[in-house]
């Protein structure tokens, strides 16, 4: 018997290759390929005079130099496309002012790190040699940082966008100002997130090699969407799509900063290896990663709302600016998720969001797991607990008031979502969740716990944190799968891994779908060579959308497998089951007539040679056959193979509820969480033991958020900290054990009833440490991420206020 | 003279890397991460940071991890160099810390986890008993971005009982 | 993140090092031993010596050795062979207290400790052990030895009384008299960062276990390590250390700045509390040693 694969803790197929030193990562791959530095903007905001490259010709090693003005002269030889700006990836309407950067600076740098020289050269050593030896000429303009410095618009980032606006976007149900000014007690409260980053360990890369005799050209990237960067090269290079094949090798993570594209290397790169008729490689390094790629999270808020005396929301209105960075190739995707999941498991009431998307000097901003939500979870959250405070209520109580209760599921929150779509949570249990935190953490009993500490000279503090994620978005994905003759099944997917296991979760899917042991299945993500139709990865979106897909494709393979076996087996289709990779008369048993998937992939294929062993079974003398029928069936196509998509009508949402127990030192200001808790619910879990490591891995970059990195801008423009040294992303030692219990509400609107798991994790960090810092302080906290200084500084504040 | 000098051609270094003696002509700005994975191929080690801090590609140079973005290879002549692909089992599948990680899934991405296996190879040589405390601060001076380090801890411990364990 | 190219030297004995040194004096010559602070410099073009002498290759420089007068550590002896040295750890033990927060045990394994004295990071652990030890560093030049005094060693950030030609063989951390204990209590962001304040402390009891003199070194709060005399802090006969007294002292001595990570005030008050806590564990291991004298 077969044992369900869905649903068990299976080890990862990914991992005896990754462990052992035998992943292929980007940069383990072309070590003879010419690489490529860049000469990068020293300043934030500047025009670009003049490039002297004279001292760089005689390094040793150069192959080509190349700037803006290459890239437009290669246009009018060419027709390409290199030298316009890069594409606006989300259109929205509201974007009215969307600017996007170009891949060589056209006169113009607008952040610190702007790429305005590619140079090319042996290796990576004498690349930088050259890069040093290059002078830049700049007439500087004044640096736009921080959203205060934008929203007052003294100096423009882009001269033709005024206000240093992009978007400005309102979304509302119902009256809110009416019913907040109506309501017995109101409040209002500002709100900030600083800027962080995905910081993936390995940073972008891109190798290209073309073939002049075949004229086509190979680019691996290390991306998180392999199908749309081919599209985007193909136009880029005026080359056929058809030339173009981009596959994704090992990718060491990404947590979204990936799924942009295409960045200017994955532009520059393969057309350089075009131009120069050899390989061509960039492997970005920590500096480039912190300056070139994108960060996100910063955001102000500003927050009005009117509640009831039992702490109901009677209408709630938000407001808050964007920082969006230099251009904003990703849209207002980020906002927009802020907007919209902000109102997490409540009823708000009447509810009002306005948002602005700014420019600034810096860095661009695009999503970063979470995306936007980790900001709405601190809003809201943090409003939950002034209300609480305000009306000396217990912080679990004011929530518990203000849930969406499971009878009113599916719930429509009467506003659109990141995909256009209807903002409709579709299931969740949101008491059920409370009780199981509580029971967790041990919520009713904390307030002992925390007077005992007090009486030893301790300050200890307890927070908790609600959010919904919507997973899933879509508009679809999609799986091939195709049994060899010998049994193996061969799983394809266009969307690409970064690390979770998706090899193993597909698998698992596969295994149970098709009936086949897991062993035999292998899965390849991200590779256009082997399937060219996909999104990409972000959004807690491969176990619904390409799980799904493959789960479809898999009943399809199965259904084709069972005709033709019926017709070996002479048994009707409906009599048959397919039981490790056997077709057999169900009742029958192990030793009943049965006919193994190899042999069915066979039978599939007619054929005239018989190249192997098997193939001889399939030839066209082999067995007696109907004369009058076409060896393959109307309607059926060669092969044991099929390919099929899915496509939702909208997001699932998931759900969760962290609770963090902080100790603060009453001396130096340190802060320690003791105790991190989490109660989830992603809909039916394929594989546990992945599903845990991602909420480890989430609640660990939450902690970072919260207590350790920020991205610290001078008002000159200049990242202060723009190495691992100084920007905090935590070690083991800042890391606490994380307890986890499931709550599992399967979602109604997939094949497999799952939700999104990869981000959840980091969402309500911030908030929930936040308000366990201010429980152990008794002090407001607004702002996060906080550090001890800031904390000391704070209790400084209070004193004097208090005094 | 005994001066050993390097201008802009190279400079013969021997290392022996995981057993196999190699002698390579390098130039003396080489990095060691950079000799072991272009030079030798040996792509395990992972470059995460370039300046010392992440980890990613800490070898054990005579039994001793370090790093080797800090290094520069011929500053090494003479030395034995053990990286990821070294800590294999004789038959080149998972050694026990390895096998550990696999077991407690303390492995997403992978890129980090060739550094936290040397780390951890050596740590285990001087502690082969650790308590979970201990297992945290062995692997404290390793970023990862994927795991939250919970079950990079777990995979401490559970190496220290497969080399515990008779091999069969 | 490549390092430039520079030209490689490997001699086989501080003469040849310091010849070396010296005749490329002008070409931004610069020793190599752990290298642990210069490679990344280098990587990041930071730093760009056109000559390394690497001294990694130099025999007799790998020692740690106690003396009657304290422990002399050689120039290649790295920090983890430094703390775990048995012998030093039972003359010295604030050199293990020290050590053990010193970046991370990886980057303790190349570091060397005379090395790190050299490069004179205001935030480095054994500037201020050195210091509050009142050691030296011993230097060889073109024009024979010299032996400098840590006070006059540290000469600002990233400065130190170090000559170009010049190789630092060995720094001797003294001894400090008997009935005395020692801590070092720092707090850094993230555990093996650079503190934002961290103090060494020194607390010597007489048989009576009264206190007899104190004294701390202190790091991250001023252009080198400081170092703080609490001798006026310590009251009378059977007493301890007074901590507004302390607290005075340390104030007046130190001299810190805002950073990213902390502001000036923040270390300023860190200052006062981790003197604070380290001098309370150094009184405590002080009397420990009269205790098991007795």
């Amino acid at each position: 018997m077969t044992t369900r694969m869905v649903g068990e803790p299976v080890k990862r197929v990914e991992d005896p290759r990754l462990v052992t030193g035998n992943g292929r990562y980007l940069d383990d791959l072309g070590h003879d390929a010419f690489e490529v530095a860049f000469v990068r903007s020293p300043h934030a905001h500047a025009r670009v005079v003049d490039v002297d490259v004279t001292d760089a010709l005689d390094v040793e090693g150069l192959v080509a130099i190349y700037t803006y003005e290459d890239l437009v002269a290669d246009e009018e030889e060419h027709g390409t496309r290199v030298a316009q700006a890069l594409p606006l990836l989300i259109p929205h309407p509201t974007l009215t002012h969307g600017r996007t950067q170009h891949a060589l600076a056209n006169g113009e740098v607008n952040h610190v790190g702007e790429a305005i020289v590619m140079v090319v050269a042996s290796d990576r050593y004498a690349a930088e040699d050259a890069v040093e030896r290059i002078r830049v000429d700049y007439e500087f303009l004044t640096p736009i940082v921080g959203v205060e410095a934008a929203r007052a618009a003294e100096h423009l980032v882009h001269d033709d966008v005024p206000g240093n606006v992009a978007a400005r976007m309102v979304q509302e149900t119902g009256d809110a100002d009416a019913a907040i000014d109506a309501a017995p007690h109101r409040l209002e409260l500002d709100l900030a997130i600083e800027r962080s980053a995905s910081m993936p360990m390995e940073g972008k890369g891109v190798h290209a090699r073309w073939d002049a005799d075949d004229e086509s050209l190979t680019v691996h990237t290390s991306t998180q969407t392999s199908t749309s960067v081919r599209q985007a090269v193909a136009a880029k290079l005026n080359l056929p799509v058809d030339r173009v094949e981009v596959v994704t090798p090992d990718v060491g993570g990404g947590f979204g900063v990936k799924i942009v594209h295409p960045w200017p290397e994955e532009v520059l790169v393969p057309w350089a290896a075009l131009r120069l008729g050899r390989p061509v490689k960039w492997t970005e390094d920590r500096r480039e990663h912190f300056v070139s790629s994108a960060h996100e999270r910063g955001q102000l808020h500003h927050v009005r709302v009117g509640y009831d005396d039992e702490g109901r929301l009677l209408g709630l209105s938000v407001k808050f600016w964007h920082d969006h960075g230099a251009y904003i190739p990703y849209g207002l995707i980020v906002p927009i998720i802020t907007s919209t999941q902000l109102l997490g498991p409540y009823k708000p009431g009447a509810y009002r969001v306005e948002f602005e998307s700014l420019y600034t000097n810096t860095v661009i901003v695009t999503p970063y797991r979470g995306a936007g939500r980790p900001q709405g979870c601190f809003v809201m959250e943090r409003t939950m607990d002034a209300i609480a405070a305000d009306l000396g209520l217990d912080r679990a109580l004011v929530r518990e008031r203000n849930f969406i209760q499971p009878d009113e599921m599916p719930y429509d929150q009467g506003l659109i979502f990141q995909d256009g779509r209807q903002l409709l949570y579709d299931s969740g249990d949101f008491p059920g969740s409370l009780a199981k935190l509580k029971e967790l953490v041990g919520w009713d009993d904390f307030a002992a716990y925390r007077e005992q500490a007090r009486a030893e000279g301790r300050r200890v503090g307890i927070g908790m944190a609600c959010y919904v994620e919507g997973t899933g978005v879509g508009p679809y994905e999609g799986g091939h799968i195709r049994v060899e003759t010998d049994g193996t099944v061969v799983v394809s997917t266009g969307l690409t891994t970064q690390g979770q296991g998706h090899q193993t979760m597909l698998a698992q899917i596969v295994a149970d779908e098709l009936g086949v042991p897991f062993e035999r299945i292998r899965v390849t993500t991200g590779d256009t060579r082997r399937f060219k139709y996909a999104v990409g990865t972000f959004a807690s979106r491969t176990a619904v959308m390409s799980g799904s897909a493959v789960a479809v494709t898999a009943r399809a393979v199965r259904e084709k497998a069972l005709r033709i076996a019926s017709d070996a087996l002479e048994a009707a289709v409906e009599d048959l089951e397919i039981v490790d990779g056997n077709v057999r008369v169900k009742g029958t048993g192990e030793n009943g007539a049965s006919v193994d998937l190899g042999a069915v992939a066979v039978l599939s294929n007619p054929l005239r040679y018989a190249f192997d062993e098997a193939a001889k079974r399939a030839t066209q003398f082999a067995a007696p056959a109907d004369p009058d029928k076409p060896p393959v069936a109307e309607g059926e196509s060669p092969g044991l193979e099929a390919s099929q998509f899915y496509s939702p009508p909208r997001s699932t949402f998931a759900n969760g509820m962290h609770a963090v127990v902080v100790e603060t030192d009453p001396d130096t200001a340190d802060i320690k969480v003791l105790r991190y808790c989490v109660v989830h619910d992603c809909g039916t879990l394929i594989n546990p033991m992945i599903v845990e490591g991602q909420i480890h891995g989430g609640v660990a970059q939450g902690v970072g958020g919260a207590l350790y990195e920020r991205m610290e801008y001078a008002p000159d423009g200049q990242l202060l900290n723009a190495s691992f040294m100084d920007f905090l992303m935590p070690y083991a030692s800042e890391v606490p054990e994380v307890e986890i219990d499931h709550l599992v509400t399967p979602s109604p609107l997939n094949p497999l009833g799952v939700k999104g798991a990869g981000e959840a994790g980091v969402i309500p960090g911030a908030a929930a440490i936040a308000a366990a810092i201010e429980d152990a302080e008794g002090i407001t906290i607004r702002r996060m991420p906080i550090s001890p200084s800031e904390l000391f500084h704070l209790r400084l504040e209070n004193q004097e206020a208090g005094s | 003279m005994s001066d050993v000098v390097s201008t802009g051609s190279t400079t013969r270094v021997s290392l022996t890397v995981n057993g196999v003696r190699h002698d390579l002509d390098l130039p003396a700005r080489r990095l060691l991460s950079d000799a072991l994975r272009h030079d030798l191929r040996l792509t395990g080690t992972h470059v995460g940071c370039e300046h010392g801090v992440c980890g990613a590609c800490t070898v054990l140079v005579d039994g001793a991890p370090m790093r080797s973005c800090l290094l520069f290879a011929v500053s090494l002549d003479g030395a034995e160099i053990t990286t990821v692909e070294g800590c294999r089992s004789a038959d080149g599948g998972m050694g026990p810390v390895q096998q550990a990680f696999h077991e407690c899934h303390a492995l997403q991405c992978g890129f980090c986890t060739p550094g936290f296996i040397t780390t951890i190879t050596a740590f285990l040589d001087d502690n082969p008993a650790p308590t979970r405390d201990e297992a945290r601060e062995a692997v404290s001076g390793n970023l990862c971005r994927c795991t939250g380090y919970v079950n990079i801890v777990s995979a401490v411990e559970r190496a220290a009982e497969l080399r515990r364990e008779p091999t069969p | 993140m490549k390092p430039p190219a520079f030209t490689y030297h490997r001699p086989a004995t501080v003469q040849e090092a310091v010849q070396l040194l010296d005749a490329h004096a002008g070409e931004g010559a610069k020793v190599l031993a752990g290298g642990q602070s210069l490679v990344p410099l280098m990587s990041m073009r930071l730093a760009a010596p056109g000559h390394l002498v690497d001294i990694n290759h130099v025999a007799g420089l790998d020692t740690v050795e106690v003396t009657s007068t304290g422990v002399r550590v050689g120039a290649l002896a790295r920090h983890s062979r430094v703390e775990h040295d048995a012998a030093a750890f039972a003359a010295l033990p604030l050199l293990r207290q020290a050590l053990g927060q010193v970046a991370h045990p990886t980057i303790r394994n190349r570091g060397t400790t005379v090395g790190s004295l050299v490069h004179g990071d205001p935030a480095a652990e054994m500037t201020a052990v050195l210091a509050v030890l009142d050691g030296e560093v011993e230097l060889v030049g073109p024009h024979g030895s010299r032996s400098v005094g840590a006070a006059d060693f540290f000469v600002g950030p990233m400065e130190t009384e170090h000559a170009d030609a010049e190789v630092a063989v060995a720094a001797t951390f003294r001894r400090p008299p008997a009935g005395t204990g020692s801590a070092f209590v720092e707090l850094a962001r993230r555990h093996g960062d650079y503190a934002m304040c961290g103090v060494a402390a020194l607390v010597t009891v007489d048989a009576d276990l009264a206190v007899t003199g104190a004294r701390v070194g202190l790091i991250s709060v001023g252009a080198g390590p400081v170092v703080v005399d609490l001798g006026p802090a310590v009251s009378g006969s059977g007493g301890g250390v007074d901590t507004p007294r302390a607290r005075e002292l340390v104030d007046a001595a130190i001299d810190p700045e805002d950073d990213i990570h902390a502001t000036a005030t923040y270390r300023r008050h860190l200052a006062h509390v981790l003197t604070e806590r380290a001098v309370a564990q150094a009184h405590e291991a002080a009397r420990g040693t009269r205790r098991s004298a007795a």
